[in-house]
């Protein structure tokens, strides 16, 4: 049993479709890239795949015992997060925050998982850090950690290096495969499709005329076939 | 009299005693609710809103009722919900002042054409402005309800801290985790039309976004965590009150104004110590 279906998915807004009867599935410890121009619907998808947007037609299947708020989810950043007074730690720890959870307090198993958290990425020396005095590189490794405390199968990255330099990316790309490699379940919007073609397992690619989805392998192949 | 036995004076009288109370929980609900505003960039809708009390509170004064408050926060509970709720088009730039200066205007026709029996217009529109001296003529109703919403207000942020610091520093993530975001939107309008009718007791609708706004953005000038910036604008917003209240007593100058005045130069003070800290670390 696939960990997230995708079944004839038709998805929109107010009635126009944007993208059309998509179908694919994803694995446990798949790497998807998802990649596409602006406008090409990456985002409306992950908003779909989170359940935040009800398909216009077809559906998401969460499956193998994966449950809606069991994604960990790495937004883009917005200008007011990159301002935004808290301690690293504070950021981190909310990521263990569930509906139905206690309220007045943090459990010492919901700490543990946080630390643990931070350890898994190299951060656990900024915890008392400002987030925002951070290099991008690092807000971006912090908020990595929080999706790992909100759900430690799957995680759902959009763009993660957007606005990062070279170098940095690089890293960031690094620590993915190795969470991936560590079994970690990875879907991720790109722009950086050399990127997408050196790690991924599986490629989803949106365009205004179709999509292609597999693996890495019939990606190449189906590219190869396009450009003859 | 010296100022000392002025004040031990004043302080007797059993107005002057509600008012630094309501102040004090007024100023820190504010200060509580402000920075979840402004981290939000929301703070113009709280200045919005304000407006649109305005013009609530001059529908109940036209209307003669005893209890202002029950009209007055209703209605601007339901634009709270309407701005925060509702789609992004009707909280924009140009709609939202246009809301603003709508419900100023209208308010100010309606004081002046049915001036309220026995008082003057000017001094009944200065008065909601400027708040003046609202705050000490409260009535012991007025003073019940004030203490216990801002109890409520304060008990919320108590309770569900670390979700309003989720929320407010993530509301996608939140909503990937499952949490019902319509209804923290929800709550947060109901608490921010709640503090800023509270609040127009206090220093007037023109002067309410300071109580929002100043705290915070003093805090954010030396502190980095959000506990600690939290903690810090609901000290500075409660010092701010009481010394705005007790020099407007000794001095004779308008509530309102003078706590908003003690609000800015607590903020520029704040200023010198964030540059103050930042050396400090450099060196």
């Amino acid at each position: 049993m696939a960990l997230i279906t995708c079944d004839n998915l038709t998805l929109g807004y107010e009635g126009r479709a944007v993208l059309n009867k998509l179908s694919f599935a994803v694995h446990a410890g798949d790497y998807l890239c998802i990649v596409g121009a602006n406008g090409s619907g990456k985002t409306t998808l992950m908003r779909a795949i989170l359940g935040l947007q009800p398909p216009m037609e077809g559906q998401v299947v969460l499956g193998d015992g994966l449950k809606r708020g069991d994604i960990g989810y790495l937004p883009q950043q917005s200008a007011a997060q990159r301002d935004f007074p808290a301690s690293v730690w504070e950021v981190v720890r909310s990521g263990c925050l569930k509906p139905g959870g206690p309220l007045m307090c943090y459990t010492p198993a919901q700490l543990a998982l946080a630390r643990q958290s931070m350890q898994r990425l190299g951060i656990e020396n900024l915890a008392g850090k400002a987030y925002r005095r951070l290099s991008g590189g690092q807000q971006q490794r912090v908020l990595l950690a929080r999706a790992l405390c909100a759900a430690q199968k799957v995680l759902l990255l959009d763009e993660p290096v957007a606005g990062l330099d070279p170098q940095i990316t690089a890293e960031l790309y690094l620590l993915i495969s190795r969470l991936n490699a560590e079994g970690v379940t990875i879907l991720m919007i790109s722009h950086d499709i050399q990127a997408a073609l050196r790690d991924a397992s599986h490629l989803l690619h949106l365009q205004p005329e179709g999509w292609f989805y597999g693996t890495r392998a019939a990606y190449l192949q189906h590219r190869k076939e396009e450009l003859a | 009299m010296s100022m000392w036995q002025t004040l031990v004076h004043y302080l007797s009288f059993p107005f002057v005693q509600h008012a630094l109370v309501v102040g004090v929980l007024v100023a820190l609900s504010a200060s509580l609710l402000g920075t979840v505003l402004v981290l939000r960039r929301l703070s113009h809708i709280g200045d919005g809103l304000s407006h649109v009390a305005f013009g609530a509170m001059a529908i109940a004064t036209v209307m003669q009722l005893s209890g202002d408050m029950l009209l007055v926060l209703p209605l601007t509970m339901l634009f709270s919900i309407l701005l925060l709720q509702g789609n992004r088009r009707a909280r924009g730039d140009a709609s939202l002042a246009m809301l603003s200066v709508s419900a100023l205007a209208v308010g100010y026709i309606l004081f002046n054409l049915f001036p309220p029996r026995g008082g003057n217009v000017s001094g009944d529109v200065c008065t909601t402005l400027f708040g003046s001296t609202a705050i000490l003529t409260l009535s012991r109703q007025e003073v019940w309800l004030s203490i216990g919403l801002s109890a409520v207000v304060v008990g919320l942020f108590a309770v569900f801290y670390r979700h309003i610091f989720a929320f407010t520093f993530d509301a996608d993530f939140c909503a990937a985790s499952g949490f019902k975001l319509r209804l923290y939107n929800l709550a947060l309008a109901v608490v921010t039309a709640t503090v800023i009718v509270l609040a127009m007791n206090l220093v007037g609708s023109l002067l309410i976004t300071a109580l929002l706004v100043f705290p915070v953005v003093s805090a954010m000038r030396v502190y980095h965590s959000f506990r600690a910036v939290t903690l810090c604008a609901a000290v500075f917003s409660v010092t701010a009150a009481l010394l705005g209240i007790l020099l407007s007593i000794l001095a004779g100058t308008p509530v309102g104004a003078t706590i908003v005045a003690a609000d800015m130069l607590g903020f520029i003070l704040f200023c010198a110590l964030g540059v103050l800290k930042e050396r400090g670390t450099k060196a």
